[in-house]
């Protein structure tokens, strides 16, 4: 059974150890963010929503994926938000449902063929970012 | 001095170059690294989350062996770096993580953040010293314009990492002063080149390194470096080939004296990625 909206929102904000109460809303996250285009919520949006409880729509947006886990919006918040922790909260909450991975062993050959230039480094991650 | 070396998986079969020239040069350099035995993946993330603890145990395996070897744990690979720093905190000062990864490890010492992690860059800066290296270069790279591209993983989030500036760092540009050549700095030189992203959306890399290379060839830039081999594979697929790309450890390697470094591609890096897969061939 799925928890209620209220109680992810709490797992969010105690796994991202994030003090999402703090943001003052300045927008600086977002400014800098390179994922900026590709993401449906931005940063500060995060922080907002998980301040507010609203995590479901949050959790059905696959662009939560797109977040480089670049730490610019960790540096640059002024109020120690850390932004990017509750993206990745989100993220890894998403993924932890059944069906959830967005990367699967098969896909490694076929990509493999394409580029022998990919660095192992590339794989792993992609390991950890996009499975449970 | 001598330090405990953890290479990690990249370096073993894609990066060779980074770890080969960076192991001549120490040696030329009068450093030591032995590198820890049975060492494993770091997992190449850091798990931000703070409900994760089996992703964190590779890092304290490598941690706690420098540790016991009474040695500090360097490092080449940014990515490591960044993951052995962070696990490297978590278990300095979060007594949950603390807890947990000794009780899985059951070390006979328990582990508690002891071990100073300390980036090959970082070694050549405070053990060797640049003043004393610029003396060893023997090959001066003079005229050369050489950008560093510092990416994200070695700088951010710097209340942890503590590296350098995280929005003004100076460490490879007075590296590339020690070599004798010209370091160019350029505004993009930390923003990130979307490594992580690389197989699942690449045009958003492409994107990415793209701005970077063009910011970097507007400030005069002909060449950069890196310490990351995620950047290096971004930077050489999605550049437009006219950008001279090369790790750090090339470049020492060359001003040195110690030889001339290969083309790309026809170097030592023989490995295939399945390698890191499946987890054989870890051990030299
Ligand atoms: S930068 Fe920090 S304070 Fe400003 S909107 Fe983002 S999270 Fe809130
Ligand atoms: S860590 Fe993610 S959300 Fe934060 S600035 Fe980087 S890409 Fe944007």
């Amino acid at each position: 059974m799925r928890l209620p909206e209220a109680e992810i929102a709490a797992v969010v904000k105690q796994i991202s150890g994030s003090d999402v109460k703090k943001c003052m809303k300045c927008g600086k996250c977002s400014a800098t963010c390179p994922a900026y285009g590709e993401m449906r919520f931005h940063p500060h949006q995060f922080v907002t929503m998980v301040a507010r409880g609203r995590v479901d729509e949050l959790l059905k947006d696959e662009t939560v994926a797109r977040c480089l886990s670049c730490f610019a919006c960790v540096e640059r918040c002024p109020r120690g938000v850390e932004p990017a922790n509750v993206v990745a909260a989100i993220r890894v909450i998403a993924e932890r449902e059944q069906g959830g991975s967005n990367f699967v062993p098969d896909e490694v050959p076929g990509l493999i063929e394409a580029d022998g230039e990919i660095p192992q480094q590339a794989l792993v991650s992609a390991f950890r970012r996009y499975r449970k | 001095m001598t330090y405990s070396y953890y290479p990690g998986c990249t370096l073993k079969t894609k990066a060779k170059d980074l770890d080969f020239y960076g192991r001549e040069c120490a040696r030329a350099l009068g450093v030591e690294l032995e590198e820890i035995e049975e060492w494993q993946c770091c997992g190449a993330v850091y798990p931000v989350v703070r409900d994760e603890i089996a992703t964190k145990l590779s890092a304290v395996r490598a941690l706690m062996a420098a540790r016991d070897e009474g040695r500090e744990l360097l490092t080449l690979c940014s990515a490591c770096h960044h993951v052995l720093t962070r696990v490297n905190h978590d278990m300095l000062t979060d007594p949950d993580v603390r807890a947990k990864a000794n009780n899985y490890l059951k070390p006979q010492v328990p582990y508690a953040g002891e071990t100073k992690v300390v980036h090959y860059l970082q070694m050549l800066r405070d053990e060797v010293g640049f003043d004393v290296l610029a003396k060893a270069v023997k090959n001066p790279l003079k005229g050369r314009k050489i950008g560093a591209y510092y990416g994200c993983l070695l700088l951010r989030p710097s209340k942890v990492m503590a590296f350098d500036d995280p929005e003004d760092p100076r460490i490879i540009e007075d590296f590339i002063k020690a070599l004798g050549a010209t370091p160019v700095v350029y505004a993009m030189r930390n923003e990130c080149c979307g490594g992580y992203v690389t197989l699942k959306s690449e045009e958003q890399s492409r994107e990415n390194v793209q701005r970077i290379i063009k910011n970097a060839r507007n400030h005069g830039a002909e060449e950069l470096i890196t310490a990351c081999p995620l950047c290096m594979y971004n930077l050489r697929k999605f550049g437009d080939g006219g950008m001279r790309i090369e790790y750090i450890t090339e470049l020492l390697y060359e001003a040195l004296g110690l030889g001339s470094v290969q083309e790309p591609g026809t170097g030592a890096d023989a490995g295939t990625p399945a390698d890191a897969v499946c987890g054989a061939g870890l051990k030299s």
